[in-house]
């Protein structure tokens, strides 16, 4: 099964029943598919003019009771930051499925990349929360797809998985579950007098309760500025306790994002976390070894690394393997830092990420960044080298970084 | 006329922010005249607004409503209709909004003929930012950044929908007020894509930068410009844009005469009815199971 089959599955399995896109490589088998299943499931799918009517659609059809995604590639996810930004501030749960590709613009329409890490934060203008999920395997293309409709209804908020050209074209074993194995979440529901019901009236964790359209619930729903009624409000103190509030739901639930996986390699190694239940991080032993690298990656390089801890036994080498882009898994990173000499960032792009790392780790360890942006895969030899010779294919932060045995 | 409409308004968010002479608050008291004497429930009507002064009509609507983005009130609102086609969908647009930065999402929905019910405040100019021209601005007009007059054509938008597809096109005046009603309560009525065009002043900005007269001259002017091709629709065709001359060169300047009234009516299938028979032939030959297992 293809990494895109897997995403469409699970959407399906988590409860998703509308679609809006347009059509754009390397997504479009999972419109394709999504066109083939809905109907029959009563549920709806709808090829929208372009990526900014996709993403308004979902909007609607998700205020409307529907378990809305769409998925797209760069230059969509650009189109899309407008109506990301409308479903942040309406708090409307809905699904981005971006499958990376390399740009800028048209760029190299075909070929893979991880360049979308900053969009996936900071596409939409304004203060928002963020929350991305990535995918590195077909398997967990279809369980991180569940997890993002789970938590997009759980949290009220627009969730993304950042899957790319490799995983989404890439066939692989997966098992996938029968449907009752699957937990799904839905998005609080209001109880109570319909008369004094507010859409944006936070609960114990932040989280309004959310009717739907056609129900006993009337409400109003604005993009702009607005009080717990839903109405246009303008005053300093709404606006500032609106904004901190929506990224204060997502604080308050990240105990629900999937975590990260951590393996270590060598004769101590221990894997922890699988694909279905989430990894934690384990206190491996205390390694032997001239340099401790930690190497952190995700999505399709990830696995380039862990080749490179295949091909490496004898290194004392940790994969630190974020499920969970955004909101970044910083205390678990901070955990493993101090027991390793140099951390190594690995990312299809021209240095994202490590941007991140570098202000988690806060200076107590080298940052490297090995990486690589020129629509080719990240090999396992060229992450080999970036740890031997900074210089070669990627951006090095640490020129003095001393050759490994 | 009945005080039936108040239960659709929220007279708690009154007074009206629009300026004084403008031609929205008698557009939305229509719109909710007609929500009045078809006895709609408010559970089951959604307005979609976009951005701009009649985008903020949502205010004081007492329906379930989306306050959206510019442009976008006919895209969200299609997400609202496609899932569910049970509720009365109305997306509440001013000509930026419409013809203009949302013209893409304007033809589509004509086209895919999706049940909605466009109401377009048509004031000719930008009013919320200030007076800038619009997609449906005359050439030759004066507005804030067309200071030397405009070197552009305006849309019609009767045409536009005309040409798209839509079900239902007509267009009527601010002034016009019973013949708004009806023509709203027509359009609500419509299974399809319908949309009703209002032509409306803006005294405050384009009224004025075009020496157009006092407020109480252009409502005047909306009555003496207004010619109705009658209600029988069928094969009626608009013609001309709310500022011009039927014998006049296509949109060439700001002129008289505003065609008004049922300007298309069609009975084609509308996207709910297509679509309802989509999945029933998906249903029937198994839902693509078979098909993705071959692959």
């Amino acid at each position: 099964m293809q990494g895109n089959e897997a995403v469409l599955e699970g959407a399906l399995a988590a409860g998703a029943r509308f679609y809006a896109g347009y059509p754009i490589t390397p997504s479009s088998e999972i419109a394709e598919l999504a066109s083939r299943r809905l109907p029959a499931l009563g549920g709806v799918f709808i090829q929208m003019e372009d990526e900014i009517g996709s993403m308004a659609a979902l909007v609607g059809a998700s205020l409307a009771g529907a378990k809305a995604f769409t998925a797209t590639s760069g230059p969509g996810f650009s189109l899309m930051q407008e109506n990301i930004g409308l479903a942040v501030m309406l708090e409307t749960p809905c699904v981005v499925i971006d499958v990376m590709r390399s740009g800028p613009s048209t760029g190299l329409a075909t070929k893979p990349a991880q360049a979308d890490v900053m969009q996936a934060r900071w596409g939409t203008h304004g203060d928002h929360p963020a929350v991305a999920l990535v995918p590195a395997s077909v398997s967990e293309c279809f369980w991180l797809t569940v997890a993002a409709f789970n938590l997009a209804e759980r949290m009220r908020t627009p969730v993304f998985v950042l899957s790319d050209e490799i995983l989404g074209h890439m066939r692989e074993r997966a098992e996938l579950p029968d449907a009752d194995e699957v937990e799904v979440w839905e998005r609080p529901r209001p109880s109570g007098d319909p008369e004094g019901y507010h859409p944006y009236r936070p609960g114990p964790d932040g989280v309004p309760p959310l009717a739907s359209f056609g129900g006993p619930y009337v409400f109003h729903a604005t993009s702009s500025m607005h009080d717990e009624r839903g109405v246009s409000a303008n005053d300093a103190a709404t606006a500032g306790a609106t904004i901190a509030r929506l990224e204060a739901k997502v604080e308050n639930l990240r105990h629900l994002l999937p975590s990260p996986e951590v393996v270590r390699s060598g004769p101590w190694s221990e894997v922890s976390g699988g694909d279905r239940s989430g990894g934690r991080v384990g206190a491996g032993k205390r390694s032997r070894g001239p340099a401790r690298v930690l190497l952190v990656a995700f999505g399709s390089s990830a696995r380039s690394a862990r080749q490179v801890m295949l091909d490496h036994t004898d290194m004392d080498l940790t994969l630190f393997r974020p499920r969970t882009l955004w909101p970044f898994p910083e205390d678990e990173l901070r955990a493993l830092v101090h027991d390793h000499d140099v951390v190594v960032v690995v990312e299809m792009n021209r240095g994202q990420l490590v941007r991140e790392v570098e202000r988690v780790v806060g200076g107590g360890r080298p940052v490297v960044s090995a990486a690589k942006s020129d629509g080719e895969i990240i090999t396992p030899g060229e992450i080999w080298d970036s740890l031997v010779e900074p210089v070669s294919g990627g951006i090095s932060r640490e020129p003095g970084l001393s050759p490994l045995p | 006329m009945s005080l039936d409409y108040r239960r659709y308004l929220d007279e708690t968010a009154l007074p009206l922010m629009w300026c004084p002479g403008c031609g929205d608050g008698t557009i939305l008291k229509a719109l909710l005249e007609a929500f009045a004497s078809l006895g709609l429930e408010r559970e089951r009507v959604v307005v979609v607004t976009g951005i701009g002064c009649w985008g903020k009509a949502d205010d004081y609507i007492r329906t379930n409503a989306i306050h959206g983005t510019h442009g976008r009130a006919l895209a969200v609102a299609t997400g609202v209709k496609a899932y569910r086609p049970d509720l009365t969908v109305v997306a509440l647009m001013g000509d930026g909004d419409c013809a203009t930065i949302g013209g893409n999402h304007f033809i589509h929905a004509a086209r895919r003929n999706i049940g909605i019910t466009a109401v377009v405040s048509n004031n000719l100019n930008y009013g919320m930012t200030g007076g800038q021209f619009s997609g449906t601005t005359p050439a030759g007009s004066k507005t804030s950044t067309s200071p030397y007059g405009h070197a552009e054509d305006g849309f019609d938008l009767c045409r536009l929908a005309d040409a798209a597809g839509a079900n239902f096109v007509a267009r009527t005046t601010a002034y016009h007020y019973r013949q708004m009603v009806r023509l709203i309560k027509e359009a609500l009525l419509e299974p399809g894509f319908a949309m009703v065009e209002v032509a409306s002043p803006c005294p405050t900005y384009y009224g004025r930068l075009n020496r157009q007269g006092s407020a109480r001259e252009m409502w005047r002017s909306l009555k003496d410009r207004a010619r109705s091709v009658g209600e029988e629709g069928g094969e009626a065709r608009t013609g001309v844009a709310p500022g011009q001359r039927p014998d006049e060169e296509p949109r060439s300047k700001p002129a008289d005469v505003i065609v008004t009234g049922v300007l298309v009516r069609r009975t084609r299938p509308d996207f709910a009815a297509r679509y309802s028979d989509v999945c029933r032939r998906a249903m029937k030959e198994g839902g693509g199971e078979a098909q993705l297992d071959a692959r």
